[in-house]
């Protein structure tokens, strides 16, 4: 446990990033950073939030880890288990869903031939069915790192798999 | 043509992003005119007049919210910016924040000025991280002019400004939930009373307000209250932002004066353009996932026969038994094609999902009516099953600690008021139900 603790730490640039949301609040209320910084500890320390980094936030924060467990287990953004290096996170929610979002997930089921809330066993992608996210006007839709990729067709999902393929597009969203 | 432009009008100029643009277009006016000639309560004062109402859903009037802060010298006030829009169906506030993202900021910094908060957020959802950069950017470049920070403009007025984010929770919209947010916690709704006025973020006055009621504030100290109010109709001034989306030839987001035809605003090339692929209009969601579903030949005209028009008056004209309401704005199209059964179902599973689990009508209720609508929609309905979601229904409502658990009974409610039919001929007919692409064909259309 504690060799594993040595080992999670954030880079300066992130720390820097850390700090930054820290300065937003007033003394004594740092706590109100924990949602940023768990945000940035999912993009810097391996995709997901394992116990191992969610009581390296507590440290930093000097916080019980609990009041970090909680958080990161209320909020879907965060994710507790490991997933791919890409997640598929595809808006389900009724205007989607009015706009075809069930065929568009069941295209990716049969490209990718997993379901959804399941990894490709190379670890690449994972597709999750996620509620409104606030684009509807676009449907059908999906989150991909920090960006939205809107208008899906058969086509457009072909194109993005091919581009993850064949290069590092991976961008994590934190707040900067 | 298309009447007033407020939010909207600038959108469209190449670089609005940007503070030089946005000044090059009268941007800042009010922070200038509100610090340099006007006292914070004068600030309120237009905002009363101007009648606008809360946009993130409820409609409270804005000015009469920010007169309710308790003024206790020596207690810290905050404004917070309400940008987590998660109700299903609406996309207005992502859209005004992306392409016009200083109104948000000039709107911040006028209303704390009002409301003497000298510590302001943004809290925008998680998931729009990119908003987030965009109004890091734009809250920087304001610091950079002199709008933020200490004595701004030399009004000896003093401001900080923050932009940050949640995680994923519907729930965070609510605002006691997005104040624990705030703090660093689950998203967990608190009992009012204290209502935030008086006991908000740690502890201390608050007020929180929607990115668009916000966004409409320069617009109403450059111009006047009673400007502002000369536009809409009745008690529904000035412009509102819809976010329209489902069977329809143009989604987006259109900025309408209020008091336009619904019926104008579903089939004018202006708005919506009519209903994709030459189908028939089943059915409108009028206000976000949250409001009454309404039939066609109810969305369009009242029960006496009135033409319903797009504000908070004639929307709910005939109350839950045959209106329904403006809410956030969140404009959701069914064509004839629509299976209410299957809508009804995926709002329930949105609600049950969302729910926090503090309340047991709400954590316990939304989950026993997803689960039973499910049964319908898979052929496994039993007759007894719609009247006891009805009951479920009703015991959620009024019972919970927060609005969600009444904004999940609703949407059942509404569909089986006005749809029972099409419930009853699922479970009466399930084999035909259940085939791909089935519809149910006596709806009546429009
Ligand atoms: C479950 C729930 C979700 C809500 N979501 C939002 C939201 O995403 N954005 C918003 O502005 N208001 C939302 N509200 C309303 C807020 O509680 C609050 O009334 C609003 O932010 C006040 O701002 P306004 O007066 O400017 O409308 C929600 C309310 C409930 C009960
Ligand atoms: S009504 Fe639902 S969401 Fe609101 S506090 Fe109760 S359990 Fe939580
Ligand atoms: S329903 Fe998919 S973005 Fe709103």
């Amino acid at each position: 446990m504690a060799e594993a603790t040595e080992k999670i730490q954030f880079s300066p640039e992130a720390m820097e990033l850390v700090q930054k949301q820290i300065a937003k609040f007033p003394e004594g209320k740092h706590k109100s950073a924990l949602l940023s910084i768990l945000h940035i500890a999912q993009a810097e320390l391996g995709g997901w939030l394992s116990p191992e980094v969610m009581d390296y936030v507590a440290t930093i924060l000097k916080i019980e880890p609990i009041e970090v467990y909680e958080v990161a287990t209320f909020y879907s953004q965060y994710y507790t288990e490991p997933v791919g290096k890409y997640v598929f996170e595809v808006c389900h929610t009724g205007p989607c869903h009015l706009r075809g979002s069930d065929e568009i997930i069941a295209y990716m089921e049969r490209k990718l031939g997993i379901k959804k809330g399941e990894t490709t066993p190379d670890g690449m992608f994972t597709i999750k069915g996620v509620e409104c996210l606030a684009a509807c006007g676009s449907a059908p839709m999906m989150q991909c790192g920090l960006h939205y990729h809107e208008h899906l067709t058969e086509e457009s999902v072909d194109k993005l798999l091919d581009d993850f393929k064949k290069e590092n597009k991976i961008s994590r969203p934190f707040p900067n | 043509m298309g009447g007033t432009k407020i939010l909207t009008k600038d959108i469209g100029t190449p670089n609005l992003q940007q503070i030089d643009v946005y000044i090059g277009k009268g941007g800042y006016a009010s922070v200038q005119k509100a610090l340099k000639t006007m006292s914070p309560d004068a600030v309120v004062d237009e905002v009363k007049k101007s009648g606008l109402r809360g946009r993130g859903g409820a409609g409270f009037p804005t000015g009469m919210k920010w007169s309710f802060i308790d003024k206790t010298p020596g207690k810290p006030h905050y404004l917070v910016c309400n940008a987590d829009e998660s109700e299903p169906g609406t996309f207005k506030d992502r859209y005004l924040m992306a392409e016009n993202p200083h109104v948000l900021i000039e709107g911040m910094i006028t209303a704390s000025y009002a409301l003497g908060a000298n510590l302001s957020y943004i809290y925008v959802r998680g998931e729009l991280m990119y908003v987030v950069r965009i109004l890091q950017k734009a809250i920087d470049e304001a610091r950079a002019k002199g709008f933020l920070g200490k004595n701004i403009l030399g009004s000896g007025f003093d401001l900080d400004l923050h932009v940050t984010c949640g995680a994923g929770a519907y729930i965070c919209g609510e605002e006691t939930a997005l104040i624990e947010s705030l703090e660093g916690k689950r998203g967990n709704p608190r009992i009012k009373p204290p209502f935030p006025a008086i006991a908000g973020l740690w502890g201390m006055p608050t007020v929180v307000n929607n990115v668009e009621s916000i966004a409409a504030v320069p617009w109403i100290v450059v111009n006047g209250g009673e400007e502002y109010a000369k536009l809409g109709v009745g008690k529904s001034t000035g412009t509102k932002l819809i976010s329209a989306s489902g069977h329809i030839n143009k989604p987006g987001v259109y900025e309408i004066e209020l008091g336009v035809p619904v019926e104008e605003f579903i089939y004018s090339d202006e708005y919506c353009g009519g209903i994709w692929k030459n189908r028939k209009l089943k059915a409108v969601v009028a206000g976000g996932s949250s409001v009454p579903i309404l039939p066609a030949h109810l969305i369009t005209k009242t029960v006496a026969g009135e033409s319903r028009l797009m504000t908070y008056e004639s929307l709910s004209d005939g109350g839950f038994a045959t209106g329904t309401m403006l809410g956030s704005g969140g404009f959701i199209v069914y064509d004839e094609t629509a299976c209410i059964v299957q809508n009804t179902w995926n709002f329930a599973r949105f609600y049950h999902h969302e729910s926090c689990g503090q309340c047991s009508p709400c954590r316990e209720g939304t989950g026993w009516m997803e689960r039973v609508l499910h049964n319908i929609e898979n052929g496994h309905g039993k007759q007894s099953d719609i009247d006891l979601l009805v009951d479920v229904a009703k015991k959620i409502e009024g019972n919970t600690i927060c609005p969600l658990g009444d904004a999940a009974a609703w949407p059942v409610a509404a569909a089986i008021r006005h749809f029972r039919d099409e419930f009853e001929w699922h479970i009466n007919h399930p084999a035909e139900a259940t085939k791909p692409g089935a519809v149910y064909k006596e709806a009546v259309l429009a």
